[in-house]
């Protein structure tokens, strides 16, 4: 075990020399980067975390090396790693991470490089470029862009100031932001995310470094967003002959754009190969889960998974059902919405009374109808009104206009947009909500029982045993075990707080119930068992969903009909098969073209769509 | 120290990790502990605050039973004893405690009141003497006293005498009644001031909101001390004890508020928009049920640490004033009264111990701020992900 | 920036004006029109009061009018004459008894402020750094016995320990042989050798204050990811803390002070009773205790409007300092 506190001052040169290995250690060849056996670990007085634990890792010049794995797989903490900017109290603490900046030169073995030393700065920033997933977080609020880039090359190069601002601004407009002259001057917070993003790229990668080790960097992303920076990194790092490895949760990422794999889970590397090996013929069982857990678009049948102890009747969305929903015009709808318009005043500029009021319109005139027993998707990106349509349905907020006509059981049609607060009272028992933040839509006051309890305890409808015994049924049947009920949320994963959810929305025996991006908090296995969990109750409980999402693979798996919203106007509404298949506005169709394609044998079948309509106030910033 | 595998602390839920780490409680008592257990086990990790609070409970039961400890009434003097050196008790087993009387007389030169301790005679010191009477908890009466001088007519200084020759330690010990009981008192009419008008600014928000934020703005803009001495310049001194302690009291709540009302409104606006409280209007639940079944509880912690950090700045503030002579004024037995004594440099540097109800100020203060400073870090106990 | 500071500027207006009420209402508080008071206390003292100055100060101060009218009458002297009205007690007029005094305490204020700033940002900095070192348990320590201890006490420790240990007066702010002489770079100078000691008392508990928020801030900021960011681009450790985490951990530390100017003022009123400095403070409870209110008004309205000029002053620096401030940022 290699133990490295500070170094007193060493000579760079030597220091160099010293952790220099000849080529032939290499695993092969052309490899950039060859890790062998790294652990890093993460000690406090709470004990030990082995983050990274004893992996091998070898990336190949010229090509991207994905790192897959879910959240608390080690997989951020290798990328940190490679150049020792581990957070404290993280440490490399064993293996060899042999980097060759090209072939000409020898090897370097950087885990014995002083992490404070002047020889491990040389490479970074000059060598090896960074790229992180939030760009807001990851760049100074208080400097310019300018500033953070020029940085970069005051550190590693001689050019005088002048010099070094042009050469920003070219890499500015190479990355693909407009205006670059004016935006060099700008704060973070004077830019969109993927401009953020953008100027970020530029800055990792404005001294030419051969590696770029990207981590996360299109997660907190919209999808579009998401599509413009995979392909600005494939084409810069065509152009540059550059060598990535690129750090993701997402296998339709993955399958997009590696050309090795390498799967991870606890902090160990599972199974490593090409890309194709990987999504066509995967070894370890870790990686079957995975690839079985992705919705598989374009497939024949959007059946979800069940599992084979569930009796055959839960079974939804096959075909025959399929075809019941579709064919039924007559089905008078359960709710319906028209014109509904959702206005909010904003107060900008609230620091020090220079205070503008603002009206923001949310939701603007949408017209939705939701038939009975039926899956609705509402897809959209960030800011485009999805959550604040589920919202007002549910009466939440006010309505500026409009109605919400909701259909009961004995047939008669009420307008909810208007109601009183006591008038709601029964409809509020057959709409219920799932929320999309399984952490802060749970009162971590409040018991299981008390949480799912808490609807039928103040409509009066169940009290004592009745109450508890109802409770206890109601976790059976998500899943949950019964002695579960007297623990408190903060007892619970992501993903059975989401089952808790689900109980507290059902407990009244509901008909509708609107799932405001119920699983995109939680990790890919998780999400499965979710959306299974929700397809048998809605079978078994004859449920009506309006399913509000960012997620179109998640849309496309469980949905009949979709909505897509863009701008608060709903753009595209039809039968999943037809959005999905035809999508008929320009809006889904860049939307769709964005979605990765989770197989790496598809890719390049599809050509990537821009929409750029003329009227839309963010379009020039986000335009590439 | 816990030492888990990596695989097991992946496994559970990271509040779980903590909250073990957090509270030393096993897992399974941590999963079923309610908010407030769970803020007791940190808070007993505390400890500091542990310390504080003892000293806080020490403190206030003095002050409950200050005619039973305090060995003299706040009355009794002896001119003789005027600015009486601290006496330290004496043990022998032929006498018991004891102490010697001392005689004084006045040194030409330097004018100062010398005091010499005969050796020859003894003041015999007993547990639960009878002495001066007093009413015990305002209910029974009494003469006595946990530790004094077996004849009443003995006089004792543990602490030292003042300008009258009174007794230094049964002077702090009433005086913690008013000192410490005005910063309870301030800071209840603070909080309601501050719960009301921090409520409605958050509640209603609009217009209100922006006018009762303007004043708070102001008030904390502005300095308090000038304020207050200006308030309190104009209750008339002829005003008996009773109703100038409640006046003082009322005047520094009225600029004390206002960072209350701050804390109320801040935690108010945060929670309205919680999702779980949103989830419980969908639930169907009363207004009132939300703001007091589940909205209250989610901020109550954050109020009850605020006021404990409210406290000391109430007490300092009573003892500034009256330490400068215009807040309550003798007969009424404060620490800043006495400390009024203790104003000029000579009589200081000729009697130091005056200081002490300044220690007693001290002790207080940091007691309140280490309780408080121990629940404000566990009134959160999920605090970590907040943001 | 510019639009920015006018539009701060004016925000103090409406600040400006409750503060004058408040010190109307102040002068208002005593019982009885204090005109009669002030006359009766007056020829109990055996002094003659001639009746045409009395009708005159009536009109002059409109006793017998509404408040809002004694309050036009008041402040419009203030505005235009610089006229604060009569001290009864000094028989002079109060603007000059301020003006007096006021030099002396707004140095005793500037100078217990660039104290703060100079001992609490380089030491909040240096416990952040340095977490857990023998240094920042110091700092720490000495910090929480800062907080306190009331600043009377301090001062009468101090006090008492100058004049049992060094047979001298901590007292006043020159020594006896300047106070009444005329200024001199020799009396300035002897004026810097009295002025440490009220600074350190009066600045001690704000900047315990401040070292705790600064290493708080500072420790928050350090783990943040545009210091991995500015890490990984190859900077060396110190340049990092300087440039990132120091720099924005310096907006709430500039804001942190400027919420600090009140607490000087209420400081340097206790102080400068114990320790009998010229300054304000003295005399504004002198004022009170003889219900010279005109005075006492006078000095609250001048602390207070000093107060948030340097509360204004402090923000517009915050701004400077802070792009996301300065733009209003979102």
């Amino acid at each position: 075990m290699i133990r490295r506190r500070r170094h007193p001052r060493r000579d760079v040169g030597r220091e160099l020399d010293e952790a220099a290995v000849t080529a032939d250690e290499l695993a092969s060849p052309d490899a950039v980067l060859d890790i062998r056996g790294l652990q890093t670990v993460f000690r406090s007085d709470e004990g030990v975390v082995r983050a990274v634990d004893d992996i091998d890792l070898v990336v190949r010049r010229g090509t991207t090396t994905c790192v897959v794995g879910e959240s608390g797989s080690g997989k951020s903490a290798t990328a940190r790693s490679i150049i020792q900017v581990v957070d404290v109290p993280g440490q490399v603490e064993a293996g060899r991470i042999l980097f060759r900046p090209d072939d000409s030169r020898p090897a370097v073995d950087m885990a014995r490089l002083d992490p404070r030393g002047e020889a491990i700065r040389g490479i970074r920033g000059r060598e090896i470029g960074l790229i992180f997933q939030e760009p807001m977080a990851s760049l100074s609020a208080v400097h310019t862009i300018g500033n953070q880039i020029s940085e970069v090359l005051e550190l590693h190069t001689d050019l005088p100031p002048a010099e070094i601002r042009d050469r920003v601004i070219e890499e500015l407009r190479s990355v693909g932001i407009p205006r670059a002259e004016e935006r060099i001057d700008a704060f973070t917070f004077q830019l969109s995310g993927g401009m953020r993003q953008r100027a970020m790229i530029a800055m990792a990668l404005i001294a030419r470094p051969s590696l770029l080790i990207a981590d996360e960097p299109t997660t907190a992303l919209d999808v579009t967003t998401q599509a413009q920076i995979l392909d600005l990194l494939g084409d810069l790092k065509r152009e540059r002959d550059m060598t990535m490895i690129f750090i993701t949760h997402d296998l339709g990422v993955v399958a997009e754009i590696a050309d090795d794999v390498v799967v991870m889970r606890h902090g160990k590397v599972v199974e490593t190969g090409p890309v194709d090996q990987i999504f066509h013929d995967p070894q370890h069982d870790y990686t079957k889960e995975l690839l079985a857990s992705l919705p598989q678009r374009h497939s024949a049948t959007r059946a979800v998974v069940t599992e084979p102890e569930t009796p055959p009747t839960t079974t939804v969305g096959g075909s025959a059902d399929e075809s019941v929903r579709h064919t039924a015009p007559d089905v008078t709808p359960l709710l319906s919405v028209r014109d509904l318009r959702m206005e909010f005043d904003t107060v900008s500029g609230a620091l020090f009374g220079r205070k503008r009021k603002e009206k923001v319109v949310a939701v603007n005139g949408v017209s939705l109808d939701v038939l009975p027993g039926s899956t609705v998707g509402l897809v959209g990106e960030s800011g485009c009104g999805k959550t604040t349509l589920g919202r007002s349905i549910m009466r939440v907020y006010q309505p500026t206009a409009g109605e919400i006509r909701y259909r009961s059981g004995d047939g008669t049609v009420a307008d909810l947009a208007t109601m009183s607060e006591k008038q709601l009272l029964p409809y509020r028992r057959a709409m219920r909500m799932i929320f999309q933040d399984p952490y802060g839509s749970l009162n971590p006051r409040m018991t299981v029982q008390q949480v799912i309890g808490e609807p039928l305890r103040v409509a009066g409808m169940a009290q004592g045993s009745e109450l508890s015994d109802r409770v206890a049924d109601m976790l059976d049947r998500v899943g949950l075990k019964r002695a579960m009920a007297t623990r408190y949320p903060h007892a619970f994963s992501g993903g059975e707080r989401q089952r808790i959810g689900i109980a507290r929305a059902l407990i009244t025996g509901p008909e509708l119930v609107i799932a405001d991006e119920a699983v995109s908090a939680l990790d890919v296995s998780v999400r499965t068992q979710i959306l299974e969990l929700l397809a048998g109750l809605q079978s078994e409980l004859g449920l009506t969903y309006l399913f509000v999402s960012h997620d179109l693979s998640v849309v496309e798996r469980i949905c009949d009909r979709v909505a897509v919203m863009y701008y608060g106007n709903i753009v595209e509404e039809g039968s999943a098969a037809e959005v999905f298949e035809d999508p008929k506005h320009g809006y889904t169709r860049a939307l769709l073209s964005a979605v990765p394609i989770a197989d790496p044998r598809l890719r390049g079948t599809r050509e990537r769509i821009v929409y750029r309509p003329d009227d839309v106030p963010a379009a020039d910033d986000e335009a590439a | 120290m816990v030492t888990q595998s990596t695989d097991e602390r992946l496994d559970e839920p990271d509040e779980v990790v903590e909250l073990v780490d957090d509270t030393g409680k096993s897992r399974t008592a941590v999963t079923s502990a309610p908010q407030w257990k769970l803020i007791w086990w940190r808070f007993r990790k505390h400890r500091l605050a542990q310390i504080g609070l003892i000293a806080l409970i020490v403190m206030y039961l003095a002050a409950a039973f200050a005619g039973f400890i305090a060995p003299f009434n706040t009355t009794s003097y002896s001119g003789e004893h005027a600015y009486h050196p601290p006496q330290g008790v004496r043990f022998s087993f032929a006498e018991g405690f004891y102490v010697h009387p001392t005689t004084s007389e006045v040194d030409i030169e330097s004018l100062e009141r010398i005091f010499e301790p005969d050796t020859s005679e003894f003041v015999n010191l007993g547990f639960f003497v009878r002495g001066d009477s007093y009413r015990l908890l305002g209910l029974f009466d009494s003469d006595v006293h946990l530790f004094g001088p077996e004849d009443p007519d003995e006089r004792w200084y543990p602490l030292g005498g003042d300008r009258k020759g009174s007794d230094l330690w049964s002077k702090i010990l009433y005086g913690s009644q008013i000192s410490l009981s005005i910063g309870l008192v301030g800071v209840s009419i603070s909080l309601i001031l501050g719960l009301f008008l921090g409520g409605i600014s958050g509640y209603f928000g609009g217009w209100v909101d922006t006018v009762i934020q303007r004043v708070v703005e102001i008030i904390m803009s502005i300095p308090t001390l000038p304020l207050w001495l200006g308030l309190a310049a104009s209750v008339p001194p002829d005003w008996g004890p009773v109703p100038t302690y409640l006046m003082i009291t009322v005047i520094l709540s009225l600029v004390g508020w206002t960072n209350l009302a701050r804390v109320v409104r801040g935690r108010l606006l945060q929670t309205r928009d919680e999702d779980y409280v949103i989830a419980a209007r969908l639930d169907g639940v009363p207004t009132n049920r939300i703001i007091f079944r589940h909205m209250l509880p989610s901020f109550t912690s954050h109020i009850i640490a605020s006021v404990s950090l409210a406290v000391p700045a109430m007490i300092l503030a009573e003892t500034s004033l009256s330490f400068l002579g215009l807040g309550l004024r003798a007969p009424a037995v404060s620490w800043g009264v006495l400390l009024q004594d203790a104003q000029s440099v000579n009589t200081v540097a000729t009697a130091p111990w005056l200081m002490f109800p300044g220690l007693a100020v001290v002790i207080a203060v940091v007691a309140f701020n280490f309780v408080g400073d121990g629940l404000r870090d566990s009134a959160d106990p999920y605090g970590k992900r907040s943001t | 920036m510019l639009r920015f500071v006018v539009h701060r500027v004016l925000h103090v207006i409406p600040t400006l004006l409750v503060v004058t009420l408040i010190a109307f209402f102040i002068i208002q508080l005593p019982p009885g029109d204090f005109l009669s008071s002030q006359i009766a206390r007056m020829e109990a003292a055996g002094d003659s009061v001639d009746p045409a100055a009395v009708e005159a100060l009536r009109t002059r101060y409109g006793v017998d009018e509404p408040f809002w009218v004694q309050y036009w009458k008041w402040i419009s002297n203030i505005l235009l004459h610089g006229d604060f009205g009569l001290s009864f007690e000094y028989r002079r007029p109060v603007s000059d008894l301020i003006m007096e005094r006021l030099p002396l305490t707004i140095l005793l204020g500037v100078a217990t402020l660039l104290f703060t700033w100079a001992i609490a940002l380089p030491a909040g900095v240096y416990s952040a750094i340095r977490q857990h070192s023998g240094g920042d348990y110091v700092i720490s320590a000495l910090g929480f016995i800062a907080l306190a201890v009331p600043n009377f006490l301090a001062a009468l420790v101090l006090a008492y320990i100058g004049f049992k240990y060094f047979g001298q007066s901590v007292g006043g702010l020159f020594s006896p042989e300047y106070a009444n002489a005329p200024w001199s770079l020799a009396k300035f100078g002897d004026l810097l050798e009295h002025l440490w000691i009220p600074v350190v008392i009066i600045g001690l508990a704000g900047t315990a204050g401040i070292i705790r928020t600064t290493r708080a801030n500072m420790l928050d900021e350090l783990h943040k990811p545009y210091v991995t960011t500015a890490r990984a681009k190859g900077l060396p450790e110190g340049r990092i803390v300087r440039k990132y985490p120091l720099r924005i951990a310096l907006n709430p530390f500039i804001s942190t002070v400027g919420w600090n100017i009140p607490s000087i003022f209420d400081g340097e009123v206790i102080v400068a009773t114990v320790l009998a400095l010229g300054t304000t403070g003295p005399l504004l409870l002198s004022a009170l205790q003889s219900q010279d209110m005109y005075l006492a008004g006078g000095i609250i309205l001048i602390v207070a409007v000093l107060t948030v000029i340097g509360t204004l002053i402090s923000d517009v620096l915050l701004a400077v300092v802070d792009p996301r401030v300065r733009f209003g940022g979102k």
